[in-house]
């Protein structure tokens, strides 16, 4: 049966600590990724698409 | 202090109607028939909350992902991948617990008694894989490469199946602008019976479209296992009683998995535990 040993390993086989290790650096990927969907203009798209009632959206599209 | 106590959820509950109030806080909307159009947009709020809903002042990032997909000049989405990413990662499914809309709708709707509640069901596990197909096909895949003369997809999920922008959105405009109501056709009522079958469903069964459906619950779902907020448990006071377990509502086993990615850190397992053996790398919460 999976269980977590006394070191406090999970399932996964990553360790507590491991784990947020991993959870960090992917936190901080996120953040690398937003900067730059925002440097190449995403976020327009995003905004543009969020002031006009979208007609899928509420089943009329 | 009695079982009751120890799993009442209005304290949870509290803080999801704030958000949902905070998020949906442009009252001008409801009262015009029309929708936010300031820079708050530019900014994703984490939960479901459509972006047409009248009072919303964010954007929805499920529907952010297929705008930018979906646009000709932009097919890859880094802004709101890493949006998702950043949330994922720092919180796991905290989210779909805490901050989401629609998780709450399906919350209040499963207190309304029933004379018999299904917890799970043959296929119930199989079934749950159903929202990563969903997030796959029609959040990514579709608006990608199903577009028109332009190289423009349309956000499909959003379009046939999302009932969070049909009850936030589609009802109340329509309700709201007399012109919207003469353009309603199949698609409306399609969507229209699509979320009363969600909504009765979440009598019956608790959270039917976040365990089955919901795309963006899947992609939190992913990074749960590594969240840096996380459950533990302690195994030196775990007396194996099994509380934790029967009281889950999506049917985790903490104990084994304390971050299963089913787990919408809704926080009755710990509030359950009667040796404080589960508890989250925080501290307790959700008393």
């Amino acid at each position: 049966m999976k269980e977590k040993n006394k070191k406090g390993r999970e399932l996964s086989g990553l360790s507590d600590r491991t784990a947020m290790k991993i959870g960090i650096g992917i936190t901080i990927l996120g953040l690398i990724f937003m900067a730059f969907g925002i440097w190449r203009g995403e976020m327009a798209v995003v905004f543009e698409k969020a002031v006009n009632i979208c007609m899928e959206c509420i089943g009329i599209g | 202090m009695d079982k009751k106590k120890r799993t009442n959820e209005w304290g949870r509950h509290r803080v999801q109607i704030l958000w949902a109030f905070l998020s949906n806080s442009y009252l001008a909307g409801f009262a015009k028939g029309r929708i936010y159009q300031g820079k708050l947009k530019n900014l994703c709020v984490p939960g479901l909350n459509c972006y047409s809903c009248p009072g919303a002042l964010g954007s929805c990032p499920v529907g952010a992902m297929q705008a930018v997909v979906g646009s000709w000049n932009f097919k890859l989405a880094f802004y709101v991948a890493g949006f998702l990413m950043f949330i994922g990662a720092l919180t796991g499914r905290f989210v779909c617990g805490w901050l989401c809309p629609f998780g709450l709708i399906q919350d209040l709707l499963h207190k309304i008694p029933f004379p018999k509640k299904i917890n799970t069901f043959p296929g119930d596990r199989l079934l749950r894989k159903m929202k990563y197909v969903i997030f796959l096909v029609f959040v990514l895949l579709m608006p990608m490469f199903v577009v028109d003369l332009l190289g423009q997809g349309a956000p499909y999920f959003c379009k046939l199946i999302c009932p969070a922008g049909t009850l936030e959105g589609g009802l109340p405009l329509v309700l709201l602008n007399k012109g919207m109501r003469g353009a309603i056709g199949w698609l409306y009522a399609w969507k229209n019976v699509l979320l009363a079958v969600i909504l009765i469903l979440s009598v019956i069964i608790y959270r039917p479209f976040c365990k089955y459906i919901c795309p963006l619950g899947a992609v939190y779902s992913l990074f749960q296992p590594v969240s840096v907020f996380r459950y533990k448990v302690d195994q030196e006071l775990c007396t194996h009683c099994g509380a934790c377990a029967k009281v889950c509502k999506m049917q985790v086993n903490p104990v084994k998995t304390p971050n299963h990615p089913e787990c919408i850190r809704c926080g009755r397992c710990t509030k359950i535990c009667p040796t404080g053996a589960l508890n989250t790398n925080v501290g307790k919460f959700g008393k």
